[in-house]
């Protein structure tokens, strides 16, 4: 389909690379928008100014700060586990981006059941929370990372089966075949928006954003690192680049779950395959390969700044709160969702 | 067999991660610290998931992971933080007794491995030309085709397990 043909090796290394700009930038573009600029406005303050226009070159100047600050490790400290803990947190990122799809070709990997490896490497970073929590020596990073994991596992239930809503109706777990049925699809015969399954699995939709909202540990979900009774949680002991990994991979894997959930319920990269009468996705035009990216991009944006309005709006959650709202609410909830998709996708 | 047909690649990964696993499973058993222990186990089981994805198996190796790595490892790792574990060397951890598990090993091993060269005596996966992915529909339709009635039994097994775990937990 492409017209220059890239050997396989060549292709691996621009995926790679692919990954890490698509990890990094929206990362990046996260915190200086919204951490910096957006709360910033809704707190009647200017926020950072003085490094570049706007303020704009602050972040470069924050990574040149964290990465010549000293190592510090407490000495009680399990070393080397206190130094592997923030890399699985961030690893679990990089291996979240690989079965997103930006284009009809632009993939880094067709997994055929994309949608259940990424809700399977997303519970790997809990692991990494658990452990620097454990391995700081530290009381309050014990109960941090105690709180993380047991919010982070009740939470990964409500996402899964809202995600479930997604692939009965999709039919497959493919995420570009998710993305081709959204796009192909019709309302009642009319195919001039397609079919994004926002409308359809508006519920679906809700639960997953605040299961992500939870998963991420952003407030009003930030009991684990509440901090005003856990100075930081899992993090306190960490500082310099170590904490600057945990400060990454928070704001990547939220870019990451907000393009996940852009292609499930959004209807990803396509735009509405009727306007250019493509029937597949073999059919779809190359240039969408790099409009595709963008509108990704784009979507991408507009929901973190839903999590990022949501998280400098409400109040912290209370831990028993926060339990009872994922196993009392969320969950039946979604399991609902699941019986009534599944009965009216076996009625229609 | 033509050298064209070994899967080279594959191969050599497969030694690498047998490698992996079989340290890191000597390790679970001789670590002096719990938590260690535990993420060595965690390493056998990701080495496990990635030997599935070695030959197609791509379903079973990300259950394998959500299943063991995300879930299983994580409130396994939770329960012995919520209790003990001491940062640093424990030495009461190795029972007196561990020289009997030596021959349990043993004869675990021989008779996993009758089975599996008895039952696939001749059977061989197929190669990269008929790469043949195993389909997640074909694994949900024979769930609920022939295999439907052991799986209502698994569900029920469970089901007991979890209804027991909350009468065991709860103090009224």
């Amino acid at each position: 389909m492409l017209a220059i043909t890239i050997p396989y090796w060549g292709q691996s290394l621009l995926r790679v690379l692919g990954g890490i700009v698509a990890v990094l930038l929206p990362a990046g573009t996260i915190v200086y928008l919204f951490l910096f600029k957006m709360m910033s406005f809704m707190q009647s303050r200017l926020g950072p100014m003085e490094a570049g226009p706007y303020g704009s070159l602050q972040l470069v100047a924050e990574v040149g700060k964290w990465l010549q600050k000293e190592d510090i490790m407490p000495e009680r400290a399990d070393h080397r586990i206190f130094k592997m803990a923030p890399l699985i947190v961030l690893t679990s990122t990089f291996l979240l981006i690989a079965v997103v799809p930006f284009g009809p070709d632009a993939w880094f990997t067709n997994f055929d059941v994309g949608v259940f490896y990424m809700l399977a490497v997303s519970s790997v970073s809990v692991l990494g929370i658990l452990i620097a929590g454990w391995a700081s020596a530290n009381k309050y990073s014990l109960l941090g990372g105690l709180r993380a994991a047991g919010q982070l596992i009740a939470y990964e239930l409500p996402m899964v089966l809202a995600v479930i809503g997604v692939v009965i109706q999709a039919g497959t777990m493919n995420l570009q075949q998710i993305v081709f049925a959204q796009n192909a699809g019709e309302m009642f015969g009319w195919n001039g928006l397609g079919n994004p399954y926002i409308l359809t699995q508006f519920v679906g939709f809700c639960v997953f954003m605040v299961a992500v909202q939870a998963e991420l540990t952003q407030a009003p979900f930030d009991m684990p690192i509440a901090e005003s009774e856990l100075v930081s949680g899992y993090m306190t002991e960490y500082s310099g680049f170590r904490f600057l990994i945990f400060f990454i991979a928070e704001f990547a894997t939220a870019g990451v779950f907000a393009l996940v959930a852009s292609v499930l319920f959004l209807g990803g990269w396509g735009v509405p395959f009727s306007w250019f009468g493509w029937k597949s996705i073999d059919g779809v035009a190359n240039w969408m390969n790099v409009v595709g990216p963008i509108i990704m991009f784009s979507k991408m944006m507009l929901l973190v700044f839903l999590i990022m309005w949501v998280r400098f709006t409400y109040p912290r959650f209370r831990e028993d709160q926060l339990q009872r709202f994922a196993w009392k609410v969320l969950i039946p909830v979604s399991l609902a969702n699941i019986m009534v998709t599944a009965i009216l996708k076996v009625v229609f | 067999m033509l050298a064209a047909q070994v899967l080279v690649a594959q191969n050599i990964a497969f030694g690498l991660i047998a490698a992996m696993m079989i340290v890191g499973a000597i390790r679970v058993v001789s670590s002096n610290n719990v938590v260690h222990a535990a993420l060595w186990l965690v390493l056998v089981l990701a080495g496990a998931a990635a030997q599935y994805l070695l030959v197609y198996a791509e379903f079973v190796a990300v259950t394998q992971v959500l299943v063991y790595v995300g879930a299983v490892m994580v409130l396994f790792l939770f329960g012995v933080m919520l209790t003990r574990a001491r940062i640093g060397k424990e030495n009461d951890l190795n029972n007196n007794n561990w020289a009997v598990g030596i021959p349990v090993a043993v004869v675990l091993f021989a008779a996993m491995s009758l089975a599996l060269i008895t039952g696939y005596r001749a059977d061989k996966l197929p190669g990269p030309s008929a790469a043949v992915k195993v389909d997640t529909r074909l694994i949900s339709d024979s769930i609920f085709g022939p295999y439907l009635l052991p799986f209502w039994a698994l569900s029920f097994v469970l089901l007991v397990a979890v209804i027991g775990a909350i009468v065991l937990a709860r103090k009224d």
